[in-house]
């Protein structure tokens, strides 16, 4: 639909660089750094599978501090890299200055909506998919209380908190949710002993599911509810298989996906600018059900959430989105 | 007993053993570099091309300089007074706060010209509180400063977390910042003003702060050196029994030095918050509180070493970026390293060399040796 | 501990043409010394005369540029002082080297535990010290800790060390110093015993009875060089003094005798208790009137410091009261440093390191500590460091004191002149009341006659003077009155002039405890 996808190559005459002959995707990790065990590790491995089918390599760089974003997509931009894609909401800012200063580069921004008319804005609708584990947290929970770590306290894991704790209600009206986040620094992403720390106390107080929705702080999470023998849910990839048998389930963002698309329709042409909102019905979140959790996922209760998201795609069910008011409806 | 401090000449203590202990920093490092099968000449030649080979990337380089030495100048005020600030990070942050609610309260309102002071003002203002509750439990409490500033950075992050998440956020924003600033309440970026001044330069974060940064320099060597103020501060930094001997009154003067301190790291937030971002935002500081110890340290605790280690460091965010975003086997991590190595050959082993030198200029200078009678 | 060398007659030291250069400074100029085995050997020298860069590199601190060291006839390479041990030197240090929470066997077995099985190093030192005290008379509780030990003890303690090391050489560096005139005269038997034993001593000190008292032969520095050796029976301490200074020194002080006027410092019922309620200054009540000196004597640590600090506003008074024209200061009425300058008291304290001057200021800042506040000093916002460089070249100028560079950092002067530029600045504001501590220690024997006349001049022009020092000869050649103190109280008032150092000395012991031996030192 975009007329603007002939132009890179003309784009990477007009800024001299030496180094795109043939144009070169391109990607900007986060502060997390592409091996967070989360959401910058997915679009790796998205970015990484992209490499090896089509044999075309990539640059990339991960940002230390909050000016390199802009810096090294201009960087990018200059080197004629193109499609660019920034991973994270914090980049949004910056992919829209930069967007302005190269009109005829591509730039895919994942998690944010960037309103130009170069840029493509991949956003999940994580609630849908933290409503549906919430109902598995409920439907699994034997004292009706069900617990939340997040990372950091953001806007985005309020979200993926609220749609969890709306799914829970709505198994359950009357089940407790314990809401805890690791702290307050971006190190809040990468403390497994101190998700662990919140696991146990959590369990203290009856939680008997908990799901994690804070990075590298999970594998602790996941850790401790394997070791008191209650049961914990994953997120942003399918992470059953680190605690097979008390992995209740993972809540799927499928970040990977959205990268490799980006990189792929950038090359063959497909791409195109515009927001891209990928919930249940768009295959962009899920819950994961494989040979490691089929045990804890009785029949029944699979029936029960399978027709909750079909009636969330039909638009039967709606999960509030915390982002758009900025508010979770008790 | 105690070996004459002054055996080696100034410009050996001075100049060359730093420079000395940077090369062997980076001979440390080109090893690691080689053993991951990259030409650490070709590394060294991009990390010093990224920081200033061209005008954006000096723009950069200048950029970060000027946050090192804010804090770097926090870190030696206090040094001076004895106390060791590592609350940089903090009263950075609080600094950014204030400024930030100063330029949302005012930007719509109030002309250019009253809002940079009060930018100032506001910056100085809340990093000066930051520090003043840190300062004033060690004079009067006992509580050790090292162990208060550090808890104080957490109760900032705490704090401005609750605060961008629940209060300042701009309506419908995906991520947890304020709205941009008008830009009258912009600190003009360098290349803005040699734009008016008629010359061209491409643009790069550096920004007017960078100026106010070595203003501060001025005034942090008048304050230390040449006024009664920095005279009781260096007493009671170092003999403190000497100050109480001299009617100096030590908590006050702890107290004052972590509120000159505190103003002083909350001018971070001028370049960060005021120069580049224009808006408030989590985690603008991004460590530059704990990197101005090394900074200080490896100025000595003098402004004009400051400035100069506040350059090193500049180039090696800098060039060190570049550097990772060249050589796609040299990560960020690998960066770190090389950093590391610096602040591990210049500070901690600073004095490696010295001895050596101290044999090799007395042999030099045997026979120019002058008898004294004791 | 077989350590018969080739040639039984060998001198135990010898150190021949040695050599020592920091930086410019010459320290030590072709020096070469002798020590015969089996003798207390002295060494005497004003400071920086280069003894202690001299015993330094005996011990293995230092390395001589040039020169050659021999030990017992054999010539040696003394690199460290593990190379010391080994060669049979031992050191005691002027400040001890204890680690004050450990106990005495664990002291000396520190650094030669004997593998890593505690318990066989410790009875293997408790073995040695048995054995110790049986050979030198070195009694001692080994199962005690350091820091409930009496001075004199911990020094034992350095000595045990050493000999526990195999040390047959001794050094001691101003090993008196801190010593009552009791323990003094123990540590002479001690090394009386030592000398019976075949241990060779090396005795550093400015004291110069203790020379004549305790050596057999004494070695004369003065600027790096080693200026004379002199059988101790064959010289004088007046020789000695002129050999070390240069030229002619008077040893005593001629001064008229006192005028006292009215009252400046009236001290009453005074008491000063530390953080643990322990009475440092125990109900001290005297009166000082301008015009006089009056001399306060005691062994250090028996509250001299602390009546000091709590009459100059550093430390708070807990009752009682003192007060000088203007000011009345009691516990409910505490006061500070600044006020009581403004008053006309001045305060030249005990150790000039911790409180009267800062090491890394240069001199001129030194030159102002306590009166920086002052107008001539400050501008609105600046200070004038021209006024302030000028005030301290006048200060140096009249106390002589040399180099006289305001610029030089304060650490880099020696110790007399660091004293001369403390006092310069306390005496030259003519204070009503001056406190001073310790005016001469650490001090040349040059400087030492110098300050004496200078304090006396200043009594002579009308101010009252509070002496406290430890050395009885500078109290009793001063002072006008003595008071003795012992554990914070006073014990006893004499007038100068029927005052001697045997008298002194039993009343700085508290004549009654079982510790008073007759003072031994003539």
């Amino acid at each position: 639909m975009s007329p603007l996808r002939v132009l890179p190559a003309l784009l990477a005459l007009s800024l001299a660089s030496v180094f795109a002959a043939e144009p070169q995707p391109a990607v900007v990790f986060d502060m997390g750094g592409k091996f967070d065990k989360s959401f910058n590790e997915g679009v790796y491995n998205g970015v990484e599978r992209f490499r090896e089918e089509t044999g075309i390599a990539y640059r990339e760089f991960e940002v230390t501090n909050e000016t390199q974003r802009e810096q090294a997509l201009r960087k990018m931009a200059q080197r004629g890299s193109d499609p660019i894609v920034g991973v994270g909401f914090a980049q949004g800012p910056a992919i829209e200055t930069v967007g302005k200063m190269f009109p005829d580069t591509r730039f895919t921004i994942i998690d944010s909506v960037v309103d130009l008319p170069n840029v493509q804005s991949v956003v999940f609708k994580e609630h849908e998919g933290s409503f549906l584990v919430g109902m598995l947290a409920a439907l699994a929970s034997e004292t009706g209380t069900v617990g939340f770590i997040g990372g950091m306290d953001i806007p985005l894991i309020r979200k993926f908190a609220c749609g969890y704790e709306q799914g829970v209600k709505f198994v359950n009206p009357d089940a407790q949710v314990i809401q805890n986040m690791t702290g307050t620094t971006p190190a809040a992403w990468n403390d497994p002993g101190k998700g662990a720390e919140l696991a146990r106390s959590q369990f203290d107080r009856g939680v008997d599911v908990v799901y994690a929705a804070a990075g590298g702080t999970g594998i602790g999470v996941y850790q401790a509810a394997a070791d008191a023998d209650k049961l914990a849910i994953g997120v942003d990839s399918n992470q059953n298989h680190l605690q097979p048998g008390t992995m209740l389930t993972s809540m799927v963002k499928r970040v990977d996906v959205a990268a490799y698309n980006a990189f792929k329709s950038g090359a063959d042409g497909s791409w195109q600018s515009g927001v891209q909102v990928l919930g249940l019905a768009e295959g962009g979140v899920g819950w994961a059900l494989d040979e490691y959790n089929e045990a804890l996922v009785p029949a029944e209760m699979r029936a029960q959430v399978e027709q909750a998201e079909a009636d969330i795609i039909a638009g039967k069910v709606q999960v509030h989105d915390y982002m758009q008011d900025n508010n979770c409806p008790d | 007993m105690s070996r004459a401090a002054g055996v080696l000449p100034f410009w050996v203590d001075v100049l060359l053993i730093p420079l000395l202990n940077i090369g062997l920093a980076f001979l440390v490092s080109g090893l690691v570099i080689v053993t991951i099968g990259e030409n650490p000449l070709e590394a060294v030649r991009l990390m010093v091309y990224g920081a200033f080979g061209y005008e954006e990337a000096i723009g950069y380089t200048l950029y970060y300089a000027t946050n090192f030495i804010f804090t770097g100048l926090a870190v030696a005020v206090a040094f001076h007074a004895g106390l060791f600030n590592i609350g940089g990070e903090g009263q950075a942050y609080i600094g950014g706060l204030g400024l930030g609610l100063v330029c949302l309260a005012t930007d719509q309102t109030l002309p250019f010209a009253l809002i940079v002071p009060l930018m100032v003002l506001s910056s100085a203002l809340f990093g000066l509180l930051w520090a003043l509750v840190p300062g004033y439990l060690q004079a009067y409490r006992g509580s050790h400063v090292v162990i208060t500033t550090i808890m104080f950075n957490f109760i900032a992050s705490a704090l401005m977390v609750y605060l961008m998440v629940n209060v300042l956020i701009e309506p419908g924003s995906m991520s947890p910042e304020s709205r941009s600033f008008a830009e009258s309440a912009w600190i003009p970026s360098l290349h803005g003003v040699l734009a008016m001044a008629g010359t061209h330069i491409t643009p790069s974060p550096a920004n007017v702060s960078l100026l106010w940064a070595l203003v501060c320099c001025v005034f942090v060597w008048l304050f230390i050196w040449h006024s009664r103020w920095g005279y009781a501060v260096r007493t009671v930094g170092s003999n403190e029994s000497a100050a109480r001997y001299a009617g100096i009154n030590t908590r006050r003067v702890v107290v004052f030095t972590m509120c000159v301190s505190g103003a002083l790291a909350g001018f971070v937030a001028l370049n960060e918050i005021g120069g580049v971002h224009h808006r408030l935002l989590l985690n603008f500081t991004a460590g530059y509180g704990f990197t101005g110890i090394a900074v200080s340290l490896m100025g000595r605790n003098h402004p004009l070493g400051i400035v100069l280690a506040s350059l090193l460091f500049g180039a090696l965010y800098q060039g060190g970026a570049e550097l990772a975003f060249e050589v796609p086997t040299i990560t960020r991590d690998l960066v770190v390293v090389i950093q590391g190595l610096v602040i591990l050959f210049s500070g901690a082993l600073a004095y490696m060399l010295r001895p050596l030198f101290e044999r090799i200029w007395l042999q030099l200078s045997q026979p120019a040796a002058v008898t004294t009678d004791a | 501990m077989n350590r018969e060398s080739a040639s039984v007659a060998a001198p135990s030291v010898e150190m021949l043409g040695v050599c020592k250069r920091f930086g410019p400074v010459r320290a030590n100029e072709d020096v070469n010394l002798t020590v015969t085995a089996g003798h207390v050997h002295g060494i005497v020298g004003e400071n920086g005369a280069g003894k202690s860069t001299l015993m330094s590199i005996l011990y293995g601190y230092y390395e001589a540029d040039q020169g050659e060291l021999r030990v017992d006839g054999q010539r040696r390479t003394i690199a460290s002082p593990s190379d010391a041990i080994k060669a049979g030197v031992g050191m005691v240090h002027q400040h001890f080297m204890l680690v004050e929470n450990l106990t005495v066997v664990e002291n000396v077995m520190l650094g030669a535990e004997g593998g890593w099985h505690l318990q066989r190093g410790r009875r293997q030192v408790r073995d040695a010290l048995a054995r110790l005290e049986q050979d030198y008379g070195l009694e001692i509780d080994p199962d005690a800790r350091i820091d409930e030990l009496a001075v004199g003890l911990r020094q034992r303690v350095e000595i045990l060390k050493a000999l526990y090391r195999g040390a047959r050489i001794l050094i001691l560096d101003e090993p008196t110093g801190v010593l009552t005139p009791q323990e003094t005269a123990k540590l002479f038997d001690i090394l009386g015993a030592l000398k019976q034993q075949g241990v060779t001593t090396l005795l550093i000190t400015h004291k110069l009875r203790e020379i004549m008292t305790v050596t057999d032969r004494v070695s004369v520095m003065r600027g790096g060089r080693l200026v004379a050796d002199r059988d101790t029976a064959d010289t004088s301490q007046s020789e000695l003094a002129e050999l070390m200074v240069g030229r002619k020194v008077l040893l005593t002080l001629d001064k008229a005798p006192a005028t006292p006027g009215e009252d400046a410092l009236i001290v009453d019922a005074l008491s000063q208790r530390d953080r643990h309620g322990v009475a440092r200054v125990d109900r001290v009540s005297f009166c000082l009137r301008r015009g006089e000196i009056l001399g306060v004597a005691g062994v250090s640590g028996n509250g001299q410091s602390e009546l000091l600090e709590v009459l100059s506003g550093m430390r708070p008074v807990s009752s009682g009261r003192f007060s000088l024209p203007g000011i009345q200061v009691d516990a409910d009425r505490q006061t500070d440093p600044a006020r009581l300058r403004s008053l006309g008291l001045a305060h030249v304290p005990e150790d000039r390191h911790r409180c009267g001057m800062v090491g890394s200021f240069a001199a001129a800042e030194t030159a102002i500590l306590g009166h920086q506040a002052q107008p001539q000093f400050n501008g609105h916002l600046l200070s004038r460091g021209r006024a302030i460089r000028r005030h301290c070249a006048q200060l140096m100028s009249s106390f002589d004191v040399r180099p006289p560079n305001p610029l030089l950092r304060s650490a880099a002067f020696s110790g007399g002149n660091q004293q001369k530029l403390i006092l310069a600045r306390e005496m030259e504001t003519r204070p009503r009341v001056l406190l001073v501590g310790q005016p001469t220690r650490g001090v040349d024997i040059g400087a030492i006659e110098f300050i004496h006349r200078k304090l006396v001049a200043l009594r002579d022009a009308g101010a009252g003077i509070l002496l406290v020092s430890v050395e009885l000869e500078e109290i009793l050649s001063l002072s006008d009155r003595i008071v003795v103190m012992f554990e914070g109280r006073i014990v006893g008032e004499v007038a100068a002039s029927q005052a001697d150092e045997q008298l002194l000395g039993l009343m700085m012991a508290n004549a009654h405890t079982p510790d008073s031996a007759t003072v031994r030192v003539a």
